[in-house]
C-alpha cells in the first residue's frame, strides 16, 4: 500500500507501524464519574467497520509522525491522510 | 449411510450409484429451538454436538454462502494444545482429545494426523517462556517435550545449523499436535449433524435480528424471517458485521492473515515446525504441498487478501530457518479475515440480549479449536451455562480486568 | 540426425547445437528451444506421470499453463522440482529427470493405481482408512504421503543468490503480444515511462507461433521492428523473462525476472532471479488467452495436446510431436493448426470438427459433425477413435492429436483484488469485468478481442486511455481480423474417464460424483475433487469442470460462478520471495561501541534482539561459562566491573512541559524531580499492565533523558510519540531517540568511584556528598570530552553509568580497562549482569512479560493516585487487584545443591501437583556466587504474605521437582546500603 503523507508525499506502507482505530485519540476524561466504564470502552470496544475506517499509522522509518489514515477495509483504498496531531487538536485535545 | 472401506469397494464395483448427497438441502422451517448462524467449522461442530450429545431436535445452521467457506476452508490445518494460560490450556486440550476421536465420532476421515508440532527456541528468554509453557501443558494433562539442540539436529537435520542469524538452541515439542484435512472437518460435521436431523441451509444470509424487549425472537434472512428460541452466532471473521445488526460493539477487530502453499513435493517435513525468531511456520500436506504462514498483515481488513511485504517477510523467515526450500515454488497465497480479539483469546458467551449467544474472537487459532468450540458452544446453548473448560471466555473479562493474554501484548489486536 | 521430428524454419538458432540429457539419455537441441520442444523434436512425447493414477503424460501446452510435462531440472543443490519443460529454456549441458515415477518413467510401478481407479474416485479417502484409529499415522498416511507429491527437493541449501528491486512507471504493460507491443509503442512514442514485461524469453506472444502476415511481411518482422523501436526509446524498459505474479494494492505489482535460469548457472555475482516490486500509475493487462481442451475418454495420452500448442511447436520451434497428426476442434482455430502443419509437411490424419458446417480443406480430410470419443496407445497416442456424424465409428492412426475447444481470456490478474469476471455469451468464456484492480485496463485477447487486428487496436486504445493521450489512434498495421465465434463444446457425451485436470487426475466422472454427493458449489467441487488445485491452478481445466457442474445443476456457467484467482500467476521460487534475506543477513546485526574491543578480549557474544552483546569474557584456564560468570560477579562485587549497556533505549525529552509529559508516561510522579536527579520510572500500557521500566534523569529543568529496556526501545519511543502527538498535542515537548548516539557503560562495585575519578575531569565532585545515589550530571572526561554521568545501580553495588558520544565509546572502554588495572577491573557480560540483578531482585524482561501489573511487581503503591497517567485508570479493575494476586518473590532451594529452573511452576508444599493447584512460576533463575546456590525470581499468589513458606518447584518438562523457600526478592544487600555508599 502507499500512504500519501501530508508532509512527505507518497510513502510505502512498509515504512509505517499500524496501531488501529483513530478513536484512540479520544482518551476519556479520567476525572469523569463514569471514567471506569469509558476507559473500558475506549480501550476495548471497536466499531470495526467493513468500509471506511479511520486509523492510526506511525511513520517509524520516516519522520515519526502519527497519521490518521482513512482507508476502506474492503478495498484498501485510502481516501484521506492527516497529521494525527492536527486531528487531536481538532478534537479539542491540548495539554 | 455409513462410510467404510467395504462400502467404498462395493460402490466401486457397482458404478458408484449408491452414494447419496452428503447432506440434505432442506427447506427452512418457520421456527427452530436453536439457530446457529454460520456454517463454518465452529457452527457445524456446534450443530453436531447439539444434536448428538445434547439431544436437541430442532436445530438449523444458516450459511450465507456454501458451508465450510470461511476460515475452516482456508487455514494452515494445524492442531495443537500448547497454550500457557489457565483460561486456555484445558480448553485446547479437550479440543485435541476430541480431534483424536473425531473420525470415529463422525464416521468421516478428516485425516487427523498427529505428526507432532515443534516450536524452535532461539534465546534464553524464549527457553524460559517455553519451559513455563511446557510445564503448564503437562500440569493440565497435555503432552510436552523439551528438546535440546542435539535432539533437534537429529530429528530435523535440514534446518539451518550453519549460518543462522539466530541459532537454534532447542525446542518445545508436542507430539500429539499435527494437522487435519481442513475442508473435511466442515464436511464431516455437516454430514453428521445433517444425519442427526439438523437443517443446514446454504445461501441463506442473515440480514438482521428480531429483538423485542431485550429478547431475540429470531433472525431476518435473505429467505425471510426464521423464528428461534435461541440464536447462536459463530461467524468469526464477520463477527463485527453480524453483531452490529444487534447494535453490539465487540472487543474484536478484523484483520487479514495470509497463508501460502507450495507446489507438491515428495515428503520433506515430518511434522509442523514453528520458527521462533521470525514469522514462519510450516507443515507439509498429504498431497505434498508445503503449507506455511507467518504474521498478520497488521491492518484492519475485510478484503481477504494481503500484500507483498508480508509475503516476503514469511518467505525470508522460511529461508532463514530451512534454506533448502529456496527452489520450491510458492503456488498460491490467500488471505482470510481474522476475528482478532483484544487479548488474543476467544469469546463463548451469552450476550446482554436474551436468547442471543456469541462465539468468536478466535484470532488465527480457530481451526484447532473447532471441536471444543462446538462442544462448549453447544453446552452453553443447551444448558445456558458455560462449559467447564470455557468459563474464562466471557465478554466481561475486559471490563473486569481478567484478560487471557497469551502473548502479553495488551489491547492491541494486531500484535496477538 | 536424431531430431526426427524437427521441421524446417522456426525461431531456433540451428548454428548452436546444445546437448542435454533427460533421464540420463543424451539428446541435441538448439538455442531457442525449450526442453519440451527439443524433446518433441527428438521424438520424445512421454515426459511425466500424473499425480494420482501415475498415467503416462506428455506436454499438453507450449507455455506456463502446462499441467503435465514437469521435470526435476538440474542436479545437486540446484535441483529444481516441478519445472515445466514447456518453459524451461534449453542450455548446453541441461540435465532433467522425470518425476513421480518408480523405477522409471516408462515402467512405473505406481501405475497400478490406474487399475484401481474405480476405487480411488474423488474423495474416497474421506470414507475409509478410519479403522483402527491408530493406523492412520502409522500405516495409511505414510503410504499416501510417499505416493503423493511430485518432484523432490535436493534437501540442500539453495546455492544461488536472489535479488529484489523496485521500479516505478507511468504505465506497466503485462504481456508483449500484439496488444502489449502496440500499447507500448503508443505509450512509448508519447514519452511515457513504460515497462513492458513478458514471461517468455522472446517477446511477441502469440505472434511467434503464427504464420500470418502483419502489413506486408510475416508477423515476426513486425515484432522485431517493434521491439527494436521500443528498445531505442529511453523511456521504455523491456523486461523479457519477467512474469508479473500479482496485482497488489495501490498499483503495486510483483514481478519475477528470471535472470539466469537459461544458463547452466548464474554468472559470477549475478542473481538467479529478481523479485521486482513495480509501482505503476496505470497498468494494461495484455496477457492473452489460453486455449481450452475438450474432454473425451482417455484424452490424456502423450501426444494429445492443445491444437495451438502443436501449432506453436511447429511454427516457432520447428518441432512436431509426430509425423501424423489429427485435429479435434469445435472452432476455426483448430483448422489453422491443421493448415500450418500441412504446410510444414506434417501429415494430417484428419480434422475432426464437431460442427456439421465445418469448413472443408483441399489439403486434408475434414470430418464434419464428428467427435473423438477415445484414444489408444500405452505410452503415447497411436490411434484416435472417431464417431462420425452418421454415428459410425472410424479409427484414425496418429501420433498426435491437437484439441481445440476455443479460447479463454487470461483474466486472472483482473481478479487478484477479488473482482469477478463476467460471462460473454458470444465467446462462451469469462471476460474481465466487475471491479478491476484500480488503474488496470485490459487489452487484446485477455479482454476477449481474439483477432490480431482486435489486439492491436485495443492495445493502442488502452494506452491512449490510460495516459489520457489526445488525438487520433496511431495508424495500425494491417492484420487478420477473422470473426471469432465460439460455441461451447466442453466434453463428449457419455465420456467418463475423460480428464479435466490432467495433473490431479480429475475426470468428468469425478465431477459427476461430486455433484451426486452434494458438493455442488464451485468451491465444494474444487475442494472435493481437487480440480484446479494443481501447479497450473486450473488454467486449462477449470472451465470444463464448471461447464459440467452447470449442466448437472441445470444452471448456466456464470450462475455456478468461478473460484477465486489468487497470486502468484505462476508458481514462484520461495528463495526469490526472500531475496538476500537469509543466513546471517536474516536480520541486521547491531554492534555495541565496545564490540571490537570485546572481540579482541575473546568475549562470547549473544543475540539480544538485533544486538550482539558480550555474554561473558572468558580468561585463560576457564573451561566452563559458569567459571567466567562467577568470577565477573565476584570481582565486580569485590572491586569494580564494567559492562556495556549502550543497548538500553535512550530517549531525549526536552521542552517546558517535559516533566508534565513524563508524569503522563510514568505511573509514578516526575513533576517534582529535582534537576541533577534520576528517578526509577514504571510505564504502564493504557490497559494498566506494565509496559516497560527504566530511569529518567533530569539534566536540566526542561531536559530529561529516559532509558528503556533493550527489547522495548522502539516500542516505548512509538508509545511516547503517540502520547505526545495524539493525546497531548499542545504540550511543549520534543522527543528524539538517542540510543545509538551515546555509548553507555555501567561502572559498578566498591571501587567504581575511585576508577571514575581517574577519568572524569577533576572539577567534578564524585564524592557521595557531591554526587549521591541517584544523581546525574553533564560532565567532561579525559580533559574536556562531554559526557553524562548517572549514579544508578542495577547490580546493587555502588555504581555509575557513564555515557560519551558513541564514537568515543571504544576509547572510553579501553581507558576504563587501563585505568582500572590497579583495581583489578573486570569487564562483565550480560550473564553476570543478569546474575547481579536477580541477586538484587530487579525486574527485567522476564518479569515485565506483558501480563504483569505494578501490583504483581511489588510496585502497586507507585501508581500515583494524585495524578492521571497512562494506565492508571484501567489498573484499578477488579481482576487486577485481587487478594490472591501474584506478587514478585525470591525463591531459594532448601538444599543448596538443588536446581532452580526458570519456567518451573510453584506448588504448595503438600497437595496435588496439577494446574488447578498452581501457585505461580519462576521467571528468572541463576546461580548466585554471593549466596552459593541457585536462586530465582518468580510470581506467587499472594506472595508478599508468604515469605518464609516452603513450596515445591516443579518442572515436569525438564524433569525437576525440588523443595524451595519463598524469600524476599532482594537477596543481596536488601537495605541498599552498598549502592548508597
Amino acid at each position: 500500500m502507499i500512504i500519501n503523507h501530508p508532509l512527505l508525499g507518497p510513502r510505502d506502507s512498509a515504512e509505517f507501524v499500524y496501531l488501529g482505530d483513530a478513536n484512540l485519540i479520544e482518551r476519556p476524561d479520567p476525572e469523569a464519574e463514569t471514567a471506569a466504564r469509558e476507559f473500558y470502552e475506549y480501550a476495548y470496544l471497536r466499531d470495526n467497520p467493513a468500509g471506511e475506517h479511520r486509523e492510526l499509522w506511525f511513520h517509524e522509518a520516516g519522520d515519526r509522525s502519527w497519521l490518521v489514515v482513512t482507508r476502506n477495509t474492503l478495498t484498501h483504498e485510502i481516501s484521506d491522510v492527516q497529521m494525527a496531531r492536527d486531528v487531536a487538536r481538532s478534537k479539542g485535545r491540548s495539554k | 449411510m455409513r462410510y467404510s472401506g467395504f462400502k467404498v469397494i462395493k460402490e466401486a464395483l457397482t458404478g458408484h450409484k449408491g452414494w447419496k448427497s452428503t447432506w440434505r438441502d432442506p427447506e427452512q422451517q418457520s421456527h427452530y429451538d436453536i439457530i446457529i448462524i454460520g456454517g463454518g467449522g465452529h457452527g457445524l461442530a456446534t450443530a453436531h454436538y447439539l444434536a448428538k450429545v445434547y439431544g436437541e431436535k430442532k436445530v438449523a445452521v444458516l450459511e450465507k454462502g456454501w458451508i465450510g467457506g470461511g476460515n475452516v476452508g482456508r487455514n494452515t490445518t494445524i492442531i495443537r494444545s500448547n497454550y500457557l494460560l489457565d483460561g486456555n490450556e484445558p480448553f485446547y486440550e479437550i479440543s485435541l482429545k476430541l480431534w483424536e476421536g473425531l473420525e470415529q465420532d463422525l464416521n468421516y476421515n478428516a485425516m487427523v494426523s498427529q505428526r507432532g508440532i515443534m516450536n524452535l527456541i532461539h534465546s534464553d528468554a524464549q527457553r524460559d517462556a517455553f519451559v513455563r509453557r511446557g510445564n503448564a501443558m503437562m500440569l493440565n494433562g497435555a503432552d510436552a517435550e523439551y528438546l535440546d539442540l542435539d535432539q533437534i539436529k537429529k530429528e530435523y537435520p535440514f534446518l539451518n545449523f550453519d549460518d543462522a542469524r539466530f541459532p537454534i538452541k532447542g525446542g518445545l515439542a508436542q507430539r500429539r499436535g499435527g494437522t487435519v484435512r481442513h475442508d473435511a472437518v466442515a464436511w464431516g460435521y455437516a454430514r453428521s449433524a445433517d444425519g442427526n436431523g439438523v437443517d443446514i441451509i446454504q445461501n441463506c444470509e442473515v440480514t438482521g435480528f428480531r429483538i423485542e424487549n431485550g429478547k431475540c425472537l429470531g433472525v431476518e434472512t435473505s429467505r425471510g424471517f426464521i423464528g428461534a428460541t435461541k440464536v447462536g452466532c459463530a461467524v468469526a471473521g464477520s463477527s463485527g458485521r453480524l453483531m452490529a445488526k444487534a447494535n453490539m460493539r465487540l472487543p474484536i477487530e478484523s484483520h487479514v492473515l495470509q497463508a501460502f502453499v507450495s507446489e507438491g513435493l515428495k515428503p520433506v517435513l515430518p511434522g509442523v515446525i514453528t520458527f521462533g525468531a521470525g514469522h514462519f511456520y510450516v507443515s507439509q500436506s498429504d498431497k505434498g504441498g508445503l503449507v506455511f504462514g507467518g504474521d498478520l498483515d497488521g491492518y484492519n481488513s475485510y478484503a481477504q487478501r494481503g500484500n507483498l511485504p508480508v509475503v516476503e517477510d514469511v518467505c525470508e523467515g522460511g529461508m532463514a530457518i530451512m534454506p533448502m526450500i529456496g527452489r520450491a515454488r510458492l503456488l498460491r497465497m490467500w488471505g482470510g479475515i481474522m476475528d482478532m480479539s483484544m487479548d488474543g483469546s476467544p469469546i463463548i458467551d451469552r450476550t446482554h440480549i436474551d436468547g442471543l449467544y456469541f462465539n468468536g474472537g478466535w484470532c488465527y487459532g480457530g481451526f484447532k479449536a473447532t471441536p471444543a468450540s462446538g462442544f462448549a458452544f453447544a453446552h452453553l446453548l443447551a444448558k445456558d451455562e458455560p462449559h467447564e473448560t470455557a468459563t474464562a471466555y466471557r465478554f466481561d473479562r475486559f471490563e473486569k480486568g481478567r484478560m487471557i493474554d497469551e502473548k502479553g501484548m495488551g489491547n492491541q489486536p494486531n500484535l496477538h | 540426425m536424431n531430431q526426427i521430428n524437427r521441421l524446417k524454419g522456426g525461431q531456433i538458432d540451428r548454428t548452436q547445437t546444445l546437448n542435454f540429457t533427460f533421464d540420463g539419455k543424451t539428446y541435441q537441441g538448439h538455442s531457442g528451444d525449450t526442453l519440451a520442444s527439443a524433446l518433441l523434436a527428438n521424438g520424445v512425447r512421454l515426459m511425466g506421470r500424473s499425480f494420482k493414477y501415475h498415467r503416462p503424460r506428455g506436454p499438453l501446452t507450449a507455455g506456463s499453463e502446462e499441467p503435465n510435462a514437469m521435470v526435476e531440472l538440474r542436479t545437486g543443490a540446484r535441483q529444481e522440482p516441478n519445472t515445466r519443460a514447456t518453459t524451461a529454456e534449453l542450455f548446453e549441458g541441461l540435465s532433467a529427470q522425470s518425476q513421480n515415477r518408480w523405477p522409471s518413467l516408462k515402467f512405473d510401478a505406481m501405475a497400478i493405481n490406474d487399475r484401481f481407479s474405480n476405487f480411488l474416485t474423488a474423495g474416497f479417502y474421506y470414507k475409509t482408512f478410519m479403522w483402527p484409529a491408530a493406523f492412520w499415522e502409522k500405516i495409511y498416511e505414510p503410504i499416501i504421503r510417499k505416493a503423493a507429491g511430485l518432484g523432490s527437493l535436493s534437501m540442500q541449501a539453495d546455492p544461488d543468490a536472489y535479488d529484489k528491486g523496485f521500479r516505478h512507471c507511468d504505465l506497466l504493460i503485462i504481456g508483449a503480444g500484439p496488444s502489449g507491443l502496440m500499447a507500448a509503442l503508443t505509450a512509448g512514442r508519447a514519452g511515457a515511462e513504460v515497462i513492458l514485461a513478458d514471461e517468455d524469453f522472446a517477446m511477441g506472444g502469440r505472434l511467434n507461433s503464427e504464420t500470418f502476415a502483419i502489413d506486408d511481411a510475416s508477423a515476426d518482422v513486425w515484432v522485431q521492428a517493434s521491439i527494436a523501436e521500443l528498445a531505442a526509446l529511453p523511456n521504455v524498459r523491456l523486461m523479457p523473462r519477467t512474469t508479473v505474479i500479482g496485482a497488489f494494492d495501490h498499483g503495486i505489482y510483483g514481478a519475477l525476472e528470471r535472470v539466469s535460469d537459461h544458463l547452466a548457472e548464474p554468472a559470477p555475482g549475478k542473481p538467479r532471479q529478481i523479485l521486482w516490486r513495480i509501482y505503476a500509475a496505470k497498468t494494461i493487462l495484455a496477457a492473452g488467452a489460453t486455449e481450452r481442451p475438450i474432454a473425451f475418454e482417455n484424452n490424456d495420452r502423450p501426444g494429445i495436446m492443445l491444437a495451438s500448442a502443436i501449432r506453436s511447436y511447429a511454427n516457432r520451434w520447428a518441432a512436431t510431436p509426430a509425423q501424423r497428426v489429427a485435429i479435434f476442434t469445435n472452432n476455426d482455430d483448430g483448422h489453422r493448426t491443421a493448415a500450418d502443419l500441412h504446410a510444414a509437411g506434417v501429415k494430417i490424419a484428419a480434422v475432426v470438427d464437431t460442427r456439421t458446417d465445418a469448413p472443408r480443406s483441399h489439403g486434408y480430410e475434414v470430418l464434419q459433425g464428428a467427435q473423438v470419443i477415445d484414444s489408444k496407445g500405452r505410452l503415447g497416442l497411436t490411434f484416435a477413435g472417431v464417431k462420425l456424424a452418421d454415428g459410425s465409428m472410424r479409427t484414425l492412426e496418429c501420433g498426435a492429436l491437437g484439441v481445440s475447444g476455443g479460447w479463454n481470456p487470461n483474466v486472472h490478474m483482473t481478479c487478484h483484488q477479488r473482482g469477478r469476471p463476467t460471462w460473454d455469451d458470444s465467446l462462451a468464456a469469462f471476460v474481465p469485468g466487475g471491479a478491476l484492480p484500480p488503474g488496470m485496463t485490459v487489452a487484446g485477447a485477455a479482454s476477449g478481442n481474439l483477432s490480431t487486428h482486435g489486439a492491436l487496436q485495443t492495445g493502442a486504445q488502452a494506452a491512449k486511455a490510460a495516459l489520457g493521450l489526445k488525438g487520433r489512434l496511431p495508424k495500425l498495421p494491417s492484420a487478420e481480423d477473422a470473426p471469432v465465434s465460439q460455441t461451447p463444446f466442453w466434453y463428449v457425451e457419455g465420456c467418463s474417464r475423460a480428464w479435466l485436470d490432467q495433473q490431479n487426475d480429475v475426470t468428468v466422472k469425478d465431477v459427476k460424483l461430486s455433484h451426486q454427493e452434494g458438493f455442488r458449489s464451485v468451491e465444494h467441487l474444487k475442494r472435493y475433487t481437487t480440480l484446479g488445485m494443481a501447479t497450473d491452478q486450473g488454467k486449462t481445466s477449470n472451465m470444463g469442470g464448471l461447464a459440467i457442474m452447470a449442466e448437472l445443476a441445470g444452471k448456466s456457467i456464470p450462475e455456478v460462478g468461478t473460484t477465486i484467482f489468487r497470486p502468484p500467476y505462476t508458481p514462484t521460487a520461495i528463495g526469490a520471495m526472500a531475496g538476500r534475506i537469509k543466513g546471517m543477513d536474516f536480520h541486521p546485526t547491531r554492534l555495541t561501541p565496545s564490540h571490537y574491543w570485546a572481540k579482541e578480549r575473546g568475549a562470547v557474544f549473544v543475540e539480544v534482539g538485533n544486538w550482539l552483546r558480550a555474554q561473558w569474557f572468558p580468561i585463560a584456564g576457564e573451561t566452563h561459562w559458569r567459571q567466567s560468570v562467577d568470577r565477573e560477579v565476584a570481582a565486580t562485587r569485590a572491586s569494580v566491573g564494567v559492562c556495556d549497556c549502550t543497548t538500553l533505549g535512550k530517549i531525549d525529552v526536552q521542552g517546558t512541559d517535559a516533566a508534565q509529559f513524563l508524569n503522563k508516561i510514568y505511573c509514578n510522579g516526575f513533576a517534582k524531580l529535582a534537576v541533577g536527579k534520576v528517578r526509577y520510572g514504571l510505564m504502564l500500557r493504557e490497559d494498566g499492565i506494565a509496559m516497560d521500566d527504566g530511569t529518567a534523569a533530569r539534566l536540566e529543568d526542561d531536559h530529561f533523558v529516559v532509558t528503556t529496556t533493550t527489547a522495548n526501545a522502539a516500542k516505548v519511543y512509538q508509545h511516547m510519540e503517540f502520547v505526545r502527538q495524539c493525546l497531548f498535542p499542545d504540550m511543549d515537548v520534543q522527543l528524539i531517540s538517542t540510543t545509538e548516539a551515546w555509548a553507555q557503560y555501567a561502572v559498578a562495585g566498591p571501587n567504581s568511584r575511585a576508577l571514575l575519578q581517574k577519568i572524569v575531569d577533576p572539577e567534578f565532585d564524585l564524592s557521595n556528598e557531591g554526587f549521591p545515589f541517584m544523581a546525574c550530571a553533564n560532565i567532561n572526561v579525559s580533559g574536556g570530552l562531554r559526557a553524562r554521568l548517572f549514579r544508578i545501580s542495577f547490580s546493587g553495588e555502588m555504581a555509575f553509568e557513564i555515557a560519551v558520544p558513541a564514537r568515543y565509546g571504544d576509547a572510553l572502554m579501553r581507558k576504563l580497562m587501563t585505568e582500572g588495572e590497579e583495581f583489578n577491573v573486570v569487564p562483565y557480560g550480560t550473564e553476570a549482569l543478569g546474575v547481579m540483578r536477580i541477586e538484587k531482585g530487579h525486574a527485567a524482561g522476564n518479569e515485565l512479560n506483558g501480563t504483569t501489573s505494578a501490583l504483581n511487581l511489588g510496585m502497586g503503591r507507585m501508581v500515583s493516585k494524585a495524578k492521571d497517567s497512562i494506565g492508571s485508570k484501567l489498573s484499578e479493575r477488579e481482576g487486577l487487584n485481587e487478594t490472591d494476586a501474584l506478587n514478585l518473590v525470591g525463591i531459594k532451594p532448601l538444599d543448596a545443591g538443588d536446581k532452580v529452573t526458570a519456567g518451573g511452576h510453584l506448588m504448595n508444599a503438600d497437595g496435588p501437583v496439577d494446574a488447578k493447584h498452581d501457585q505461580g512460576y519462576v521467571t528468572s533463575a541463576a546461580f548466585s556466587p554471593s549466596l552459593g546456590s541457585m536462586i530465582g525470581l518468580g510470581f506467587v499468589k499472594n506472595g508478599s504474605d508468604r515469605v518464609g513458606e516452603k513450596m515445591r518447584l516443579v518442572s515436569p518438562v525438564t524433569d525437576l521437582n525440588v523443595d524451595v523457600e519463598i524469600v524476599s526478592a532482594h537477596f543481596v544487600d536488601p537495605e541498599g546500603g552498598r549502592q548508597r555508599a
